[in-house]
């Protein structure tokens, strides 16, 4: 029971802005839909190929889903760079049925593939505009400047990540490291090249920027990283969500609901009274990331004096 | 703070058992949402629209598809769909070698047109190498010969009120109790005009093979590839979709599938 003794609360802060918190869910349930309707669509053609084209004549798969007949039974397969691996009741073959992916993972659960582009494209086109959206006010809110990683987050990358293992969380005013990465990486890397790729095998697409075909090695390549970085965004996905679950669901929920977010209380500072001491020692952080702890943007400030 | 953990623990329960019935149910709660003719099936669509309008305005009517070179034919063209027409009317062009074919020009045009295989052949020609992209994901490249469709409608002479120029063809894919179910698509006044919009009849240098279309098919290398109909033997000048199928314009677009195929 000595976990219920009840800690010092710290004060609430105004972390996240309408827009954000906005553009957040509306792009949860973006990749949600995003990747199911894009596993139906790859059921269509359970491959994926490098290149301009698809062997038919020849193999240049890197990745296939496949099904055949084995004496009375349908056997599923899937073979990754040639190794083949039984998946029978999962991938190739689920229910008796021969698809790719299972039904429970696919919108509509039936092989439709007309209705999963229409369901895929209406989201790729939602997903697009919030971004826009969500660029523009964090251009004007400095949001954008906030997840871009410094040199001081790279100073304080070593530390954070003992800390990370250790599920030792630290709540503060800005972004840690490892969380600036994370999202940079995501809004400023991985959903613009998933963009890409998707616009990249669009045939109208390669007529305007033909160029793109050439980046990203012909529009099979294309295909194939549309469908790794994929991968990569639920691998984000499972990773946000286990660090929430870590670091404090109820509080990361209502930072992304309504805004305000308990940070860590400042011993100091709280002894001393007035809060906004920046000045005051914090053992329990590493001393790098107190460069990111001064209160800068003025949207903080009233916050804080509300708690204190 | 039991409270809290109270709450925390309440919140992974009720997060576990979500996850769980979504993953027992499947995906099956968005069927009916999403099944064609439904109220949100009609705003899903409405993207499609949005694409159409943001492609014109990027590509305007002149922007080239990429062209390949001889060294990017790897293979020959892989044949989808409807690879040999069983209507009497076709076997019986097939078995002459299509040297009584003919073409057919007529709706919304001034002077319309019947264009022997000969007439076709004798036409000013275009050859180029492009990538066939299939709505199922798969590409290939290959080498298509034939008249540019600009050419035969400038001597059909399009009425002001043609908007669309469809393609009858002589394959079914499917039998309803009416009989066969011809295939059919259309296309816009900008793609009929596009420069690499060619009415095919050769394939990498020899005669159109029956499986990719033989005697006549369209290219138009701006979109996917249901939109370039094989076996065609007419084709038609109209201003609107609804005497046509279902109403959409297109085999498939009566089937779910976008008319616009640029994406």
């Amino acid at each position: 029971m000595s976990r219920d003794a009840r800690p010092a609360k710290g004060p609430l802060i105004y972390r996240q802005s309408i827009w954000t918190r906005l553009t957040h869910w509306i792009w949860a349930a973006c990749l949600f839909f995003l990747m199911l309707t894009g596993l139906q669509i790859f059921n269509a053609y359970p491959k994926l190929d490098i290149g301009k084209e698809s062997g038919f004549e020849y193999d240049n798969s890197i990745f296939e889903i496949g099904a055949r007949q084995a004496g009375d039974e349908l056997q599923g397969f899937t073979r990754i760079f040639g190794s083949e691996f039984d998946t029978t009741g999962v991938l190739g073959v689920s229910n008796g049925q021969v698809r790719a992916f299972p039904a429970a993972v696919t919108i509509p659960s039936n092989q439709d593939l007309a209705t999963g582009r229409v369901i895929h494209f209406f989201f790729a086109w939602l997903l697009v505009g919030t971004l826009a959206i969500w660029f523009i006010a964090g251009i004007a809110n400095g949001h954008l400047r906030q997840l871009l990683p410094r040199r001081s987050d790279l100073r304080a990358l070593g530390p954070e990540i003992a800390d990370h293992a250790r599920l030792r969380f630290h709540h503060q005013r800005r972004y840690g490291a490892l969380q600036k990465l994370t999202y940079a990486g995501v809004m400023f890397v991985l959903l613009p090249l998933m963009i890409l790729t998707g616009l990249s095998m669009s045939p109208s697409f390669n007529a305007v920027a033909p160029f793109l075909l050439d980046v990203f090695g012909g529009r099979q390549t294309a295909r194939t990283l549309h469908f790794l970085i994929m991968l990569a965004l639920i691998g984000f996905f499972l990773i946000h969500i286990l660090m929430v679950l870590a670091a404090g669901p109820l509080n990361g929920l209502r930072s992304m609901l309504s805004g305000w977010y308990r940070i860590d209380p400042e011993p100091a500072a709280s002894a001393q009274g007035p809060a906004g001491d920046a000045s005051a020692p914090k053992q329990l952080f590493a001393p790098e990331q107190r460069i990111d702890h001064e209160p800068r943007s003025g949207e903080a400030q009233p916050a804080d004096r509300k708690e204190a | 703070m039991s409270r809290t953990n109270l709450d925390r623990r309440a919140l992974l329960r009720s997060g576990v058992l979500g996850a769980s019935a979504l993953a027992l149910g499947g995906c099956k709660i968005f069927d009916d949402a999403t099944r064609q003719g439904s109220a949100m099936r009609n705003v899903f669509e409405s993207a499609g629209e949005l694409t159409y309008r943001a492609q014109r305005l990027l590509g305007g009517k002149q922007s080239l598809a990429r062209e390949y070179s001889r060294d990017d034919i790897l293979q020959s063209q892989h044949p989808n769909g409807s690879v040999f027409p069983e209507s009497a009317e076709y076997q019986a062009l097939m078995r002459n070698d299509f040297r009584d074919f003919e073409l057919a020009v007529s709706g919304l045009v001034d002077n319309p047109l019947i264009l022997s295989r000969e007439t076709l052949l004798a036409m000013p020609a275009r050859t180029q190498i492009t990538r066939h992209d299939c709505v199922e994901g798969w590409s290939c490249i290959a080498e298509w010969t034939g008249v540019p469709l600009g050419l035969v409608l400038d001597e059909a002479r399009p009425r002001a009120n043609a908007r669309y120029v469809v393609f009858h063809c002589h394959d079914a894919i499917e039998r309803s109790l009416a009989g066969p179910v011809y295939y059919y698509e259309s296309i816009d006044m900008i793609d009929a005009h596009h420069p690499q919009t060619i009415l095919a009849y050769g394939l990498n240098g020899a005669p159109l093979p029956v499986p990719n279309g033989a005697p006549l098919r369209v290219r138009v290398e701006r979109q996917l590839g249901y939109k370039m109909a094989k076996y065609i033997h007419k084709i038609e000048l109209v201003e609107s979709f609804a005497e046509l199928g279902n109403g959409k314009g297109s085999y498939w677009a009566d089937r779910g599938y976008e008319w616009y195929a640029g994406i």
